[in-house]
Parts: structure tokens; sequence; C-alpha cells
């Protein structure tokens, strides 16, 4: 499966590296080169379960906007004889990619029920990805922008609590409400 | 009637433009100008009365078959049962859309005569809701009228309803998600006035609390509901497909649910007033957005209405609804400045940012999903899909980080808390969740689903186990709110546990409402995780034949069929077998809708606790007259539903007033009395 195979190239690199800097470490890493390789070895499935999986990731063409797998028009034009041509291509031992290839190149790009890794399609799942670290960083900027901030003037005479007599408070709060 | 039916709609137009124009002359004049205001808020009064008789009007042509109007013709037929007439309101465009304007006016009904809570501020929101109403009534007199005539010679019987929509469900999803889509117009109303009036406090975020909580309600009534329907009669075995009309109707809920959590930093800390100021606006925005979306045809749906040339009015209102709101804020926004500042990273607040955070990026997620077939036509020429597998692997994470907070965020205490108390709070919780997912790691897959689950297998399986694992989290997480409240008033009161939460609840019904509303959500989300343990089959039955799925087995006994006015079906007659007992009989059936000459399935689903058995029936072999049968085996979806329940349940509690909270008087100082001397 091509995203095992991805999982692997990039993560070999890494926990070797990291597996450098001490036993435990290096334990670790060992475990965790097993459980990828062990994933990475899903991949080879039979050809009854990868049917289903490549199935579920394309779409029936017939305009019914369904997944492949699911569209349930009898009479469809289009379903019956491109499940058959995905069973004979995982029969033959076709891998994903060639599947997917010869499906895209026979009914066009929007068989593919998601967008490819590849080109502008990766706009699609960097952008989302990309948007949640700009917020994230944006929130702990915007924290500690709000930290550094002065406390707001009190009324005379008073003075704002904090430090060691605010947690004194806070631990009689505690102790009030039995929390 | 039509003439009628049109002229209600004008009448309603001129009241509306009457309602928008006066209003804003009282407000701007001030005092002194109260009767011309008055005058404005009877004249809004008054514009539902209008449109009320314009939808009684409709309603009563589609029951009369009153097939010269247009709108009837397309939508119904002699034969269509009585509900089903009564749902022809919104079962089309021009019907729906005055169904919108109804329920708006229905609203601004209300909110006109609970005026005197702040006249000033609902003088506002009147005219807010009157500009949104001059839309929709010129859009029903201009462009989409629903009493249109027919042209040509007048037809004996109508063209029927879409056969879909012919099931019992469809006559309350779209009432529900409407009042959910349109509801969101009346805070949006009031942060709007509030903002053109600077208006000082949160009084405007108090008034609007229990509209927003309604509101919500109904959105997730409708959102789930249209899941159920999609379930019980689209017969492909899903609840949510991913299409466009469906992300419609996320996009506002996923906003309106983070502008339900941010509002209590406001209410409590005076902190995120700009931001509530977006996310209201964003959350109506977003539903008008996916109205939009539907109805002009720019993307395509199955679910979409006919292209139409209201998009175009649609895209115009969006514009200028946004340059009115930007000017608005840019021109005011010093009056929305924070009280406090954020202290810690640890804290409530800084979870609710977060929990904002994330909700924002999974509404823009389904919004980038959405038009990004679209945008890839832009740049690169061609168009691609952007269906299930892409939010799976999208939203799933961002999803999973949600629920992490949903556990966390409530046990944080405002300001700053403690590591010690963190660790206090979720040593328990976290141990237990741990145990739960090596339980089902451990268990052998022969138990059924969701044991026996292996995430090494597959990332679906990866993905359930940590869905599963986090849900027991928030759930053990909640307990404990629950059960160390309880202790502290059981401690004070001598009463027993139960006693004691109910009282606990009952004292704070909005927070203890909001853990149940969370609870709801956590059993959601085990349904959903139930859906990596599906499994289907489809197979030509003859008779006696017999097709085996999971722990059940699947015997063809009969083939009938069956006939009445409005449409002719077949049915499948099917025993069903668990452990080499019969269980029951099921009986998919296939309807062929005389009036639309269309065809429908109505699947067969019985539902359990860990998985449901679902059968369709697709149809017969033209060659053999055999049927087909597809089965689908789908776990844990019943405990969707028992969610959506729990959660509705929540917010009902959390709309209950508080009870008073018992009032200590400080026992009195021992007086000195003075020796009592006796005759």
């Amino acid at each position: 499966m091509p995203r095992s195979n991805t999982f692997s190239k990039l993560g070999a690199p890494l926990l070797a590296s990291f597996a450098r800097s001490g036993s435990l470490r290096r334990k670790l890493a060992q475990t965790l080169l097993l459980c990828a390789a062990v994933i990475a070895l899903v991949g080879a499935g039979d050809p009854a379960s990868r049917f289903n999986e490549i199935g579920h990731q394309m779409m029936c063409i017939c305009g019914c906007n369904q997944i492949l797998l699911e569209c349930n028009h009898v009479g469809c034009p289009a379903s019956d004889g491109m499940r058959n041509e995905l069973m004979t291509a995982v029969s033959r031992g076709d891998s994903d990619s060639l599947v997917e290839q010869s499906f895209v190149q026979k009914y066009g790009p929007t068989v593919l029920a998601a967008p490819t890794a590849k080109g502008f399609d990766r706009a699609a799942y960097i952008v989302p990805f990309a948007a949640l670290f700009f917020g994230f960083s944006l929130i702990v900027l915007v924290i500690r922008a709000w930290k550094n901030r002065p406390a707001p003037a009190l009324a005379d005479g008073l003075h704002p609590v904090a430090g060691a007599e605010l947690e004194q408070f806070r631990d009689q709060a505690r102790k009030e409400t039995d929390l | 009637m039509a003439v009628l039916g049109s002229f209600a709609l004008l009448l309603a137009l001129a009241l509306s433009v009457y309602t928008f124009l006066a209003g804003i002359i009282a407000l701007i004049e001030g005092a002194g100008s109260e009767r011309i205001g008055e005058t404005a808020r009877r004249a809004g009064i008054a514009t539902f009365g209008a449109v009320l008789l314009a939808s009684v009007i409709l309603v009563i042509c589609a029951f009369h078959d009153d097939f010269s109007i247009a709108y009837i013709f397309h939508h119904s037929n002699r034969d269509l049962p009585g509900p089903y007439k009564f749902a022809v309101l919104w079962s089309g465009q021009e019907g729906s859309l005055l169904f919108w304007s109804l329920l708006l006016a229905a609203y601004g009904f209300v909110l006109r005569l609970r005026y005197k809570t702040d006249p000033r501020l609902f003088a506002y929101a009147s005219v807010v809701l009157a500009g949104v109403q001059i839309f929709f009534l010129l859009l029903l007199n201009f462009a989409a009228n629903p009493f249109g005539i027919l042209e040509g010679p007048l037809r004996p019987d109508g063209s029927g309803l879409n056969p879909l929509l012919q099931y019992p469900e469809m006559v309350i999803h779209p009432p529900m998600l409407y009042l959910g889509y349109v509801g969101f117009t009346v805070p949006f109303a009031f942060a709007l006035g509030a903002l053109i009036m600077k208006y000082p406090g949160e009084k405007w975020i108090h008034i609007t609390r229990r509209w927003t909580m309604v509101t919500w309600a109904f959105l997730t009534c409708g959102v789930f509901l249209g899941a159920h329907w999609a379930y019980s009669v689209l017969g492909w075995g899903g609840y949510w497909g991913w299409d466009p009309v469906e992300n419609a109707s996320l996009m506002p809920w996923l906003t309106g649910t983070a502008f339900l959590h941010s509002v209590m930093m406001q209410e409590k800390r005076g902190m995120l007033k700009m931001w509530n100021m977006w996310l209201v606006f964003a959350t109506f925005w977003l539903a008008i957005l996916g109205t939009f979306l539907t109805r002009s045809g720019i993307i395509a749906s199955v679910h979409a209405f006919a292209q139409s040339s209201i998009g175009d009015w649609f895209a115009w209102f969006l514009c200028i609804t946004l340059a009115v709101f930007l000017f608005f804020f840019f021109t005011n926004k010093s009056s929305l400045r924070s009280e406090h500042k954020l202290e810690s990273l640890i804290s409530r607040e800084s979870s609710f940012l977060f929990n904002n955070l994330l909700f924002v990026l999974l509404c823009f997620t389904v919004l980038w999903g959405t038009w990004f077939p679209k945008i890839s036509e832009l740049v690169q020429g061609n168009k691609v899909t952007v269906g299930g597998p892409f939010y799976n692997r999208v939203a799933i994470p961002v999803a999973l980080l949600l629920l992490i907070l949903t556990a966390v965020g409530p046990l944080l205490a405002w300001r700053k808390t403690s590591l010690e108390s963190l660790k206090r709070n979720f040593l328990w919780p976290t141990i237990g969740a741990i145990a739960v997912a090596l339980f089902l790691i451990i268990t052998p897959q022969s138990w059924g689903s969701p044991f026996g689950l292996r995430p090494w297998q597959d990332i679906s399986y990866f993905y359930s186990l940590m869905a599963i694992a986090l849900a027991v989290l928030v759930i053990l997480t909640v307990a404990s709110e629950f059960y160390r409240g309880g202790r502290v008033i059981s401690k004070h009161t001598g009463q027993g546990m139960f006693a004691s939460m109910v009282q606990l609840t009952h004292r704070n019904t909005r927070r203890y409402g909001g853990y149940i509303v969370h609870f709801g959500v956590v059993v959601v989300i085990i349904g959903f995780a139930g859906a990596a343990f599906n499994q289907d089959k489809e197979m030509e039955m003859a008779n006696g034949d017999k097709m085996s799925i999971g722990p059940y087995s699947l015997i063809c006994r009969s083939y009938t069929e069956d006939d009445n006015p409005n449409f002719a079906s077949q049915w499948a007659i099917l025993d069903i077998y668990k452990g080499g007992k019969q269980i029951g009989t099921m009986t998919p059936v296939r309807r062929f809708y005389k009036a639309s000459q269309q065809t429908s399935t109505m699947p067969d689903i019985r539902s359990g606790l860990n998985e449901d058995l679902y059968l369709v029936f697709e149809g017969l072999n033209q060659d053999n007259g055999h049927p087909i049968i597809k089965a689908h085996l789908n776990a844990l979806v019943m405990w969707i539903w028992m969610g959506v329940w729990i959660m509705l349940i929540g917010t009902v509690l959390a709309l209950v007033p508080n009870a008073p909270a018992p009032v200590r008087v400080p026992a009195p100082a021992r007086l000195e009395t003075a020796p009592v001397t006796g005759d």
C-alpha cells in the first residue's frame, strides 16, 4: 500500500537518528521500527480486502455522487462494469497505484474519491493542517501577549492578589468546597 | 387563491420595508420618535401575519390539488398522503423559501412582543431582522414566487413529490433544520445591534443565550434527522456522505457550537468580545452560504435544488451582509475590548481558545473540502472529487484533538490551574481510558465489534480505538465532576448521593446540562467509531437461498408485490437466523411511485446496541426474476441516535432556570443578657 510504504520511508531515517542517543531510546526506536514494518506489511492484503479498500477510494461515475462500492442503483450504467474492472485488476495483481492510474485514464480524475497527494491536489491536505499550525501558534502568541499585559487597575486602597497570597486563597477555597 | 397568496407576499414585503425604514428613522432621531418606532414594531408583527397567510394559502392549495399553481403541480399529486401534502410547503425551492421567510417572521414576532426587556437594543435587532426578511420577500415576490401559474392547459394530476421525500422524517427534518438556520439570525441581529449602538456590558449575550441554545438544539436535531433519513431511506447503508448539502448544514453547527463555548468567556470574564462577534456573524453567514451553495448549482450535489438564478441573489446578499458587518465592526470595534487578561496556558480560558480553534478549523476543513473541486478547476483546469476519504484523513485527527479538549477543558479552573490539580482530576479517568483501550485490544475478535480491535491492522481501527478511549476519558471526567460535586452537597445536607447530584445539577443547570451534552457527544462519537467494523455483502437470492454476514444467516423465503394509488411495491421476505436460531423476518421494499415515475428503496433495519442488520432490496434480476439483496452489518449505529437524544436532554436541562442557592444566614452573636432579677 502506498500509505504504508511512505510511512516506512519517512519513519526509518527519523527513528534511526533517534536511536543513536541512548539505550532506552534505542529500544523505543526498535519497537517503533517493528511497528512500522508490521504496518507496512499490512498493505499486502488478500484480493478481497484490496478490492474493498480500493473500491471505497473511488466514485461511481453515473452521477449519483456515491462511493463505487456504495452505489446502490440496480441497472446503474456504470458501477457494475467498474466493479468488474476493479476485481479483474486486483486479481491480476496490479498495484494500487496502477489500478488508480488506469481508472483515472479511463474515467478522468473525478473517479478518485479524494484528491491525490500530487501537484496542486496536495494543497487540499496541506492547507487545513497549515491552518491548524497557524491557529495554534497564534493562540500561544495571544496568550503570551495577554500574560504580559498589565493587570487592570483596582479601586483605591485595593491591591491585586498574587503569588503566595493567591495560593493561600486557592487552598482555602479548595478546603471549603472539598473539591 | 393564487392571487390572494401573491397579494399576501407583496403586503409582507411592504410591511417589512416599512419596519426597516421606520425603525432606522426612529433609531436615528432618538428621543421624540417613539411613535414611529412603535409603528415599525407593529408593522414587523403584522409581517408575520401576512407571511403566515401566504403559507396557509399554499398548504390549502396543496390539499385542494390546485394544479394551476406550478409549484403544487411539480411537488404534489392527488394520491399523495395528507402529511406529505402539508410537507409540500418545504419540499421545493419556492415553498422552502416561503417557509424560511415564515420562520424568520415568527422569530421576529416573538422578538418584537418581548421588546420591553430592552426597547432600544430590541429596536436595533428588529431592524436587522427586517433587513434579512426584506431579502427573502424580494426573492419570493420577484424571483421564486410559489404562487406562479402553470403555463399551458390545466393538468388533471400533479407530477408528484420526490419519492425520497415521502418518508415520515422528511415531514420534520426540514422544519428542524430551518428553525436552526433561521434561528441564528436572532443572535446575529442582537450582536449587530449591540455593535452598532456600542452597547455596554454583556446584556445582549444574556438576552440571546436561550435563543442560541434553542436554535442550536434545533440545528442539531435537523442535522441528525437528516442523517437518520439518509440512513433509513437512501439505501446505501450509511448516514453521512459528505455531500455539499450535508456540509452546508454542518458548517453553521460547528461555528454555532464554538460560539456557545466562547460566549462563556465573555459572560464570565469579559473576554473574546471581538471573536464572539465574528463567530455569531460567521454562523449566520454560513447558513446563508449553505443555501447559496445548494441553490446556485455552483457545487454539484445529489441533494441540490435545480440550478436557478436565485444563486445570484444569494451571492449579492452575502456580499452586502459581509460589507455591512465589516463596516460596523471596524467603525465600532473599540467598544469590544477585553476586560481581563489571560493568565495561564493551563486554564479554562485557554481551553476555550483551543476549543474554538478546533471547531473553526473543522468548519474551515469542511468549507475547504466543499469548495476544493471548484478551486482545483480554476487552478489546474480539471475538477477533482472531494469525498469521504478526504474528510476521514483530515477531519478525524482534528476531531480527536477536540475530544481530548472535551475531557480536559471542563476540569480546568478559570484563570489558572495547578499541575497538582490536573493530576488529581485526571489520574483515574486516564487510567480508566487506558484500561478500556487495552481491554478492547486483547479481547478476541469473535466477541463482535468493537472487541478485538487491533489498531496496527488498519488506520481506521487505530482511529476507532482512539475515539473510544477518549470517549471513555470524557465520560469518566464528566462522571467525576458529578460525583465530586454531589459528594460535597451530600456531606453538607446529609442527602443520598443521587439526590445530591440532582440538586447539584439543578443549582447550575447550564454547567451540568452542558456536561450531559458532552456525554451525548461522546456517545455519538462511539457510534461513529463503529464505522470501522462495517461489512456488506450482495447476493442474488432465489427462494431458499442463504447468505451469511457476521453472526447472521439470511434465508430468502419469498418475494411478493403490492399496489396502492400512490405507489407499487415489491417485497423480499427473508428469515433471519443468529446462532442457528430464527430471530425474526425482514422485508426490504422497493417502490415505484406512479405520479413521478421514480423508484425508491426502503431498507429494512434490525437495530441492536452493538450492530444493525440493514437489508436493501435492490431489485430483480431481469433474466431470472430473482431478488437482489444487499446486506450491511453496521456497527454501533444505534449509539449515534441515542447520543443525539442525550444531547437534546442536556440542552433542555441547560435551559431550565437554576434553583436558588441556599441562603446562609450568619448566626447572630450571643447577646450578653443581664441577670434577671425577680421580685
